[in-house]
């Protein structure tokens, strides 16, 4: 689609509002609807746009594959990580109230991590099915 | 009316399409029924990225599906049987919306008072999945990460250690 020029134009458009709107799900997840799930998905779907639009291999290199797998694993640690350092504060696995003096703030505190871990293992999954995918040739049967 | 025609078009990109359409109908009836959390990852997800990984499979796969070469009247009758065993066991769940049901009656009143002091957060769907249900929630992207390394064990390998490989053990999809 290299020569599409309403395609580029309008995805360059869009791209950064895409990211922008995933991190407002992401934050704003507290207050509204939304949360690390959806904000996942909705950044990922701003580099399967890239994609679609310039192409797999310049989408493999703003964010290789590697980097979308490693994103995929750090996510569980994060978030088991969470639970870790709880335990290590004296808590339960994953009881938040330990991680600060006050237990709503350390509620807080554990919310926004484990959000962040959630995003991040969601966004690095969803890209990489899709490289995995898009990168595969039609079979030779 | 989406899921009919879903199930009698034999070209898959238009089968993907309405499957998309049939995922954005269903979010805009979870928003209806209130369920904005779900509603938005059914329209992020069901709508949006399924749908490019269905075209992305389309793709690797060809486009028409294969008629069929006999009439499916036993699996046809085993869904009518399995549908109507359903139907008949929703016949004995509480109606929907009452608010006697055991639902609103087990942890759901202590969530929606006791959230706001414990969490202090307001949005109850957030605290729920992230504090109260953390173990599920961690369950869940486990179960993501494992399904990425599926996909990836399967899907992204080059094929270099069997060059001879038959052309019939090719399917991959």
């Amino acid at each position: 689609m290299e020569d599409r020029v309403i395609l580029r134009v309008g995805a360059k458009i869009l791209i950064p509002h895409i990211l922008l709107f995933a991190l407002y799900v992401q934050f704003h997840g507290d207050y509204g609807p939304g949360g690390g799930f959806q904000a996942g998905v909705i950044f990922a779907s701003a580099f399967i746009l890239y994609a679609l639009i310039f192409g797999l291999a310049d989408a493999k290199r703003v964010l290789p594959l590697r980097f979308a797998s490693f994103c995929a694993a750090l996510g569980v640690v994060m978030f088991a990580g969470v639970g870790v350092a709880t335990l290590l504060m004296g808590g339960v696995f994953l009881e938040y109230g330990v991680l600060r003096h006050d237990p709503e703030h350390g509620q807080h505190l554990g919310i926004l991590l484990v959000e962040l871990g959630v995003f991040t293992t969601v966004f690095g999954s969803m890209v990489a099915i899709f490289y995995s995918f898009a990168g595969r040739r039609k079979g030779r049967s | 009316m989406t899921a009919i025609a879903l199930l009698r078009i034999r070209n898959l990109t238009a089968v993907v399409m309405l499957a998309g359409i049939f995922s954005l109908l269903s979010a805009g009836l979870f928003t209806v029924m209130d369920a904005v959390d779900v509603a938005f990852t059914e329209a992020a997800v069901g709508a949006g990225i399924s749908t490019v990984l269905l075209l992305g499979t389309l793709a690797l796969v060809g486009r028409e599906e294969k008629a069929p070469d006999r009439h499916p009247v036993l699996p046809f009758f085993v869904v009518l049987v399995t549908g109507a065993a359903l139907v008949y066991g929703t016949l004995d769940m509480p109606p929907f919306g009452d608010p006697g049901n055991p639902i609103h009656h087990h942890v759901a009143p202590r969530y929606l008072e006791e959230s706001g002091h414990e969490i202090g957060i307001p949005n109850v769907v957030t605290s729920v999945l992230a504090s109260y249900r953390g173990y599920d929630t961690l369950g869940e992207i486990t179960v993501v990460f494992t399904a990425v390394v599926g996909v990836l064990l399967l899907m992204a390998t080059r094929r270099r250690r069997w060059p001879e490989e038959g052309p019939g053990d090719d399917d991959g999809g």
